[in-house]
Formats: C-alpha cells, structure tokens, sequence
C-alpha cells in the first residue's frame, strides 16, 4: 500500500466504533453494525478454521490408495464436517454478514441497518445453530454428506444426524434475518442523492444475495425439519419403506442449496466490482448491465435445481429443461466477467494486494463456471457427475471465486475496519502462494474426475494416486497462503501503520468517513452529487485529472469536507 | 499402457465416442474463451498499468454494442452445448428394444446382479460384446449409483423406484465399476468390475455351473409360497386378474385410466396394492411391504414377465381392451 504523498502522516482518530465503549457487556449487547460484523468475522473464521482442518485431514489421508490415516468412518465424518462448516457456517455468511453488515450503511450514507437489534439477534441464532452443529460433531460426528441425502440420514446413519440438522435448521434464520435487514435497508436508508443507480456495486450484489436469502432459507428449513421429523419420531416423508419419496427431498434440498452457491459468490462478485475500479481508476465498465447481471442471476438461479439430480431418474423432459436453464444462468457471469476484463482497458491498474485477489478471482471464477459448462451439458454429466470434477468445479467457484472475494475485500476495507494499514509485500507474497497452492490443489481433480474417480472415497484404485497425491501437496500449500493472512492481519489490527480517511484512494461512501468509523458512522449525513466509481468529478480524492476531463459541474461540498 | 499422467479411461461403449467429442468440443470452446479472457487481462495490466501516483483512468461508461455482443455469442454457444448433450442424453434415457436385460440390486454395500438365466453374480458382472444390455436396479436400503467409467455411464439406484441405465460394450475387456452416490461408511469399497466377453464366450460362461434357480421359476415358486396363486389364478375365475400376458400391455384401472403393466406398476401393486386396482376387481389384496425382499421382488416380476406369452383368458384379465391399448 503506497503512502498518500505529501502532507502529514495520518493519525488515528480519538473516537472510533472500536473504542467508543470497553468490555464485553459493550460487545455481546453492541446494537452497531461494525461491531456485529466483528462478532461475525471472529465466528466465521472459527468455523473456516474447523473445516480447514478437516480439509487437511481429507487430503492426507487420501496420499495413498488405501488411505492414510482415518478409518473409513471417520474419513466420512471428515468430509461430512468439512462441508457443513464450510457451506454454512463459513461461506453462507462470510462476506454478507461481515462485509455485508460493516459496509451497507456506510455504503449508502446510513448510520446503521434499519433493524439494529434483529442484526444482532441474527449473530446469536448463528451461534446457537453453531453451537449445536459442533455439539453434533463433537458428540457422534455427521457421516451423511453436507446434502443430508435421504433415506441415509433419516433411516440408516449412526451419526448424530439430528443435532446437526437442527443446527443448520437455526443458522438458516440468521441469513433470513440478514437478508430482510439488508433489503429494507437499501430500500430506506439511502443518504440523500444516492439513487439506485448510485450505488456501488457491492450493494446490488447483496440487495440480489438477499433477496436469494429470503426467499431460499425457509425451504431448506423446511425441508431439514421435515428430515428431522422423519429421523427423529419416524414420520414416513422420505423414506420409501414407509411410502416416503427419498428423491422429494432431494428437490427441496437443491431448491435452496442451488440458490445458496449464488449466495456465496454474488456477493464475492459484489467485492471485485469494488475492486477493480478502485485499483483501476476508472468506472466499472457497463454498470447497468453488471447490476441486472446481478438480479438476474438470483431469478434465474432459482430455476435450475434439478442439474444436481440429472441421473436420479427423474423424467427426460425435465432434465432438458433444467439443462437449458442451466446454461442460460451461465450468460449472466459471463457478462460480469467481460465487463471486468472491458473496465481494465483505459485503466491506471496497480497491484495493490486486494487487486491481486481481483485477478486471482478472475482467473479462477473463470475456470469455475466454464466448467459449468461441462456438467450442465446432460451428455457430458452421465459422465462425470458424483465424480471429482465436480468436486474440483465448486471449490473453483466456492473457493477460488468466493474465498478470494472475501480475501480481497478483508485487505481493501482492513484499513477502515481497523484504521491501520497490513504490511504490502507481504500480503502479495500470500496472495501469490494461495493462488499457486489452489490450482495445485484442485486443478489435478478435474483430471481425476475425468478419470472417473468418484467422490466421498475414502480409497481409491491405484491409478488415481498421482494426481491424489499432487492434490494434497497443493493442498498442503494452499494452508500456508491461509493462515499467513490470518497472522499479519490480525497484528496489523493493532501494529500496523496508521491508514488515514482514504489510503487507497477510493470514491465510495464509506472512504468519506473516518477510519475507524465513528459508531455513528458520519458526523453530518452525507449527500450524493456523484455516480459510482467516479474518479473524474472527484477533485476530494486529489488525484490528476487530465484537463478537458470530467463534467463542468464540479461536485460540491460532500457533508463533512 | 499406463502413462504416468493418465486422462481419459479406454472407450469401451456405444456412449464413449460421443460423450468424449462432446467433451473435447465443451474444452475447446471453454479453452478459447479462457485464454482470450486471461490474454485481454494480462494485456490489459502492463499497457494500463499506473505510471504515476495520482494518474487516473479514461472516462468511460460502457458501450452497448459491446454488451450486447458478448451477451449474444456465448448464448448462442451455450445453446449449441445444450443441444448436443441433450442429445446424448435422450438417447441414453431411452433404451433400445431387443436389450439384455440384467437386474441388479445395491445394498450397503455390494452389488447383487443377476444375468436372464439367473446366473448371479457379486461385484462382478459379466456382458456379452456388441450386445444392448439394460441393467434394471433397485435398491434394498439407501441411493447408491452405478457407475462405470469406460462406458461413460450411470446412474442413481433409488429405494423405493427402479431406474433403467443401457450401454452396448464395444471393446471385450475388464473395467472397474463403482458406486458413486456416497451410501455410507462403505461407500469406496462398493464397487467391481464390468467384463465384457466375446458372444461366445459369454454364451460359454453363462451356461457354466451356476446353481442358481433363473428368477423366473424363483419368482413362480414364490408366487406359490406367498400364496399369490390362490386368487391370481390362470383362467381369470379368482379374485383377482389372471397375470397371463400382462407384462408389458395396458391395464384398464377402477378409475377408467389405464397404465402399462411395467417392472415399476408390478413392483408397486406388490407393495402398495391399493394405489391401482384393475377395473372389476375389489381392494382386497394385502400389502407385502416388508415381507418381500427387493431381490423376490424382482423374481416376481421375472415370472409375471414370463407369463406374456401365456393365453389371455377372455375374462379376468385385467387388460384393457385393445381400443384403448395402442401397441
């Protein structure tokens, strides 16, 4: 990160969010929404740090053919944890409730969401259906795979299916919770002079993730109530024994759960339309059509579901149907990809550390959904499905797609959450060896599927072995660039050099506050002269702008110049 | 054989070609568009890269044209994509007449399968060379899947229903099969190999001793045993339909509807006899939920199968007159 050139070094405000109150009564009963984003950002890396270890149990014991060190139900329980700590209680909420909650009011001018105390309520219903997700695995373990398939989880699992069902049962409400904050939030909390088509993009994406939120959620608790129900007191509604129909559940569960991966990544998108124009200076190329990309994606992404069931038998018709959907949900990101790539053209582009991860998304996201493509494709996926190319597709999207947004976005806004900026050098040093450590890990497991090497296989016949073995050396890798992050930005919270208002500089709202923010957010509320990514009509960022540049009409006074 | 980074398995079915040069097509085009993308970026970040501190960008807003061009392109591609695969798809979804069919039963965690004759065999199944086989499957606990790789095929086996997958093996050989919907702690171990035989060979081997009673005369003595036969009699005079020539034709309904008599209508009118009663005919008949295996289901099925060439009495069978069957 450069220093701002001249003037005097910037120095940390008297009175911030983080010091405006002491002691833990002043956090656990905090109603400010950077606060609440810090409880979230504290519990969400706990849980990433759970899954992570789970992960790392996965790939070593999968070194050797007939497995390394896990017994086969314990290999079971791993992946089984490893999914539900990450799908839920890592990547569902990471970037809305922690970059989500901190930034949408500072974002559009307001001093909080519209529902403080429902924002807080939402974090301790996440850490109730936490404490009973990890009461399961830590009491009998799950083994029934993160989709809870039926009739295994509800007949035939010796697992403590119940706790966890419930657990996820629970958080779920916290993401609706969310959702309806968010929502009402942009709809009436904007800053005067910040219209919809003002609102950085960021915003869009997560006004999309919530709707997504709220009209998703209640399906799946629905549906693992019924689960519970049905493992707990016998009610026949999946289990075919009993008249149930195990392949209903299977539609109920994707009808969500395909939705919840646009809640993982429309967010993360929502980070790198923050990132890319800021690191490279100009607006975001095409915003009307990244912002519909948006909202189409959270419409469309409800029809697709039954591409996670082509081969459970369900009709033809259907299944042709679902895969044409299936590619028409694919153009959306395609569109956002090329406006990225168009906005880098004409650009001033520096490698900042959050710009890194943009390119690291971008490579990364476009392998993901391409590969899409081949699963979407029903000739291909007979072939394919339930194999490790799947495995390798989604973590290409949830991982390198989701992850690296929310890596990108915690560098960028580090210096206002904390008011100090993390070392550079360093950060692009662990940028660097978490893209290396990704594709070592996962590209080798496109090739594996391909092979035909089916997931959820605690052994594997020995031809499989070599790029196993690549997969876990990647792997190995891949938790270096993790935890280094983990470290210097947590010393740079408290060592690091002061940031100042602005460091980057950068044109949204929330730049326009001090950093730390005050627990009010902004001392006079801000008015909105300027459009999205604006760096030209933007004499306050003191940057050049080229004469005969920018509209006539400089902007006025921004509220607290 | 063995390359020391090996890609694709060996193409041994029908499927194998295609869904290969569908594949190849898909990475191809993803290929292309991939390395235009990361092209234009790296391109993109040395000509654009920030020469001074305070340096700005162009002023720019979109520009429509463009927009709806690589909207556009890739809809067009995407459609050409799906078109192809469903393609694949249909005709995998629907098998040939005239197949060797083949039942199979998953269970946690092993593959039970049966050849026509009744040879059975466990994780190991044996087919004849450039012979259409369908593998009808059922399952006795939970979803599993079948899976082999080298002919590019699978399918889900679900409780409670019966999927139909069909291959026809062109390359004799062996090849791992798999199940590859995850099915509990055994999951990895439940799999075999797929060996595909000349005809001769094939003929050869399942006339060799086997011991096992073929499902049919399993499933007639059965049909004795669980007393089906004291109301299902030949004549049609019980108090139930006459099976004979059922299999396979249109059953008339007490609701006036008709359905074809198919592995799936047989399978339920065992488990839940009350959901289709033939027209004329009383909701008498018990159900045999939990008293009948997946596997004596299926040699039920087998016998009733068998029955389609016997006589069809003139009354009490059950069959729909032939106005309304169109086969």
């Amino acid at each position: 990160m450069r220093t701002q050139g001249t003037g005097p070094a910037p120095q940390m405000p008297e009175t911030h969010y983080l010091n405006a109150t002491y002691g833990i009564r002043s956090w656990l009963l905090t109603t400010d929404h950077k606060r609440i984003a810090l409880l979230y950002l504290a519990s969400v890396t706990f849980f990433f740090f759970i899954g992570g270890f789970f992960a790392m149990m996965i790939r070593l014991h999968l070194l050797t053919p007939n497995g390394l060190l896990l017994t086969p139900d314990m290999y079971n329980r791993m992946f089984t944890m490893h999914g539900v700590a990450m799908v839920f209680f890592f990547l569902i909420p990471s970037i809305p409730a922690v970059m989500g909650n901190f930034l949408i009011p500072l974002m559009i001018g307001a001093k909080d969401l519209a529902f403080p105390k429902v924002n807080l309520l939402s974090w301790y219903v996440y850490v109730v259906g936490g404490l009973f997700t990890l009461g399961a695995m830590i009491g009998g373990g799950l083994d029934t795979g993160w989709t809870f398939y039926t009739p295994l989880s509800t007949v035939y699992s010796n697992s403590a299916v119940a706790p966890a069902v419930i657990g996820v049962f629970i958080v779920g409400f916290s993401s609706i919770l969310t959702g309806l904050n968010f929502l009402v939030t942009v709809h009436t909390m904007r800053a005067p002079g910040m219209t919809w088509f003002r609102l950085p993009l960021f915003v869009w994406a997560h006004y999309a993730t919530s709707i997504v939120m709220i009209l998703g959620t209640p399906v799946v608790a629905i549906t693992l109530g019924l689960a519970a129900m049905e493992r707990l007191f016998g009610l026949g509604f999946f289990n075919p024994a009993m008249g149930g129909d195990p392949i209903l559940f299977q539609h109920l569960f994707w009808f969500y759960s395909h939705p919840a991966v646009y809640i993982m990544i429309l967010p993360a998108m929502g980070v790198i339309s923050e990132l890319i124009p800021t690191f490279a200076r100009k607006r975001l190329f095409g915003y009307h059509f990244v912002a519909a990309a948006s909202l189409a994606i959270a419409v469309i992404g409800f029809l697709v579901w039954t591409h996670h069931m082509f081969l459970t038998g369900q009709s033809t018709y259907a299944a042709v149907a679902f895969s044409f959907l299936t590619f028409i949900v694919a153009i959306p990101s395609a569109i956002k990809t090329f406006n990225w790539t168009a906005t880098l053209f004409g650009g001033s582009i520096s490698f900042d550390t959050p710009m890194l991860y943009a390119f690291g998304f971008l490579g990364l996201f476009l392998i993901g959904g391409l590969t899409g493509l081949f699963l979407g494709a029903l000739g291909v996926d007979i072939n394919i499905h339930d194999t490790y190319f799947v495995v390798a597709h989604f973590h290409y999207i949830m991982v390198g797609g989701a992850v690296m947004g929310y890596l990108g976005g915690l560098h960028f806004w580090w210096p206002k959450i904390t008011g100090r900026k993390y070392p550079e050098w360093l950060a692009r040093i662990a940028a660097f060896i978490l893209f290396i450590g990704f594709n070592f890990t996962f590209f080798p497991q496109f090739i594996l599927g391909v092979m035909g090497m089916p997931r959820r296989y605690h052994m594997y016949p020995p031809e499989f072995q070599i790029y196993n073995v690549m997969s876990t050396a990647g792997a190995s890798i891949l938790a270096v660039g993790y935890l280094l992050p983990m470290v210097y930005l947590t010393w740079a919270a408290f060592y690091g050099e002061v940031a100042g208002e602005n460091p980057w500089p950068a044109t949204g709202l929330e730049w326009k506050t001090q950093s730390p923010p005050l627990t009010e957010n902004f001392d006079v509320t801000p008015v909105v002269t300027w459009e999205a990514y604006d760096f030209h009509n933007r004499p306050d960022l003191g940057l050049d702008v080229p004469s005969g540049q920018g509209s006539p009409v400089v902007a006025p006074a921004h509220g607290d110049d | 054989m063995q390359s020391p980074l090996p890609t694709f398995p060996e193409q041994a079915s029908n499927f194998a070609g295609n869904v290969d040069t569908l594949f190849s097509f898909i990475l191809m085009t993803t290929l292309f568009f991939a390395v235009l993308v990361t092209v234009l970026i790296i391109f993109a970040a040395f000509k654009f890269r920030r020469r001074s501190e305070k340096e700005v960008g162009d002023d720019v807003h979109g520009n429509n044209v463009l927009e709806v061009g690589w909207t556009l392109i890739p809809t067009i591609i995407a459609i050409g994509i799906f078109a192809w695969g469903a393609a694949i798809y249909v005709n995998y979804r629907i098998a040939p007449k005239d197949t060797l069919d083949i039942y199979v039963i998953g269970k946690q965690w092993m593959w039970k399968l049966q050849q026509p004759n009744g040879r059975k065999e466990i994780n190991e199944l044996h087919v004849p060379l450039n012979r259409n086989v369908k593998l009808i499957m059922g399952s006795e606990d939970v979803i599993h899947d079948f899976y082999v790789p080298a002919f590019r095929v699978k399918m889900d086996v679900v409780p409670g229903r019966y999927n139909t997958m069909w291959f026809r093996p062109i390359k004799t050989g062996k090849y791992h099969f798999f199940c590859s919907q995850y099915c509990g702690t055994n999951h990895a171990v439940m799999g075999g190999w797929v060996t595909v035989m000349d005809p001769a060979e094939y003929a050869a081997w399942l006339s060799g001793e086997s011991g096992d009673v073929n499902p049919a005369a399993a499933g007639e003595r059965l049909f004795t045993q669980f007393a089906c036969n004291t109301c299902h009699i030949a004549n049609g005079t019980g108090r139930a339909p006459s099976l004979n020539g059922v299999f396979g034709a249109n059953v008339l309904l007490a609701d006036g509807s008709t359905v074809v008599a198919d592995e799936a209508y047989i399978r339920e009118s065992i488990l839940q006899p009350k959901a289709k009663i033939v027209a004329g005919y009383q909701p008498v008949m018990p159900t045999f939920q939990g008293l009948v295996t997946e596997e004596q289901i299926l040699n039920l099925t087998a016998y009733i199968k068998s029955l389609q060439s016997q006589p069809v009495p003139a009354k009490g069978g059950g069959i729909a007159p032939s106005t309304a069957g169109k086969k």
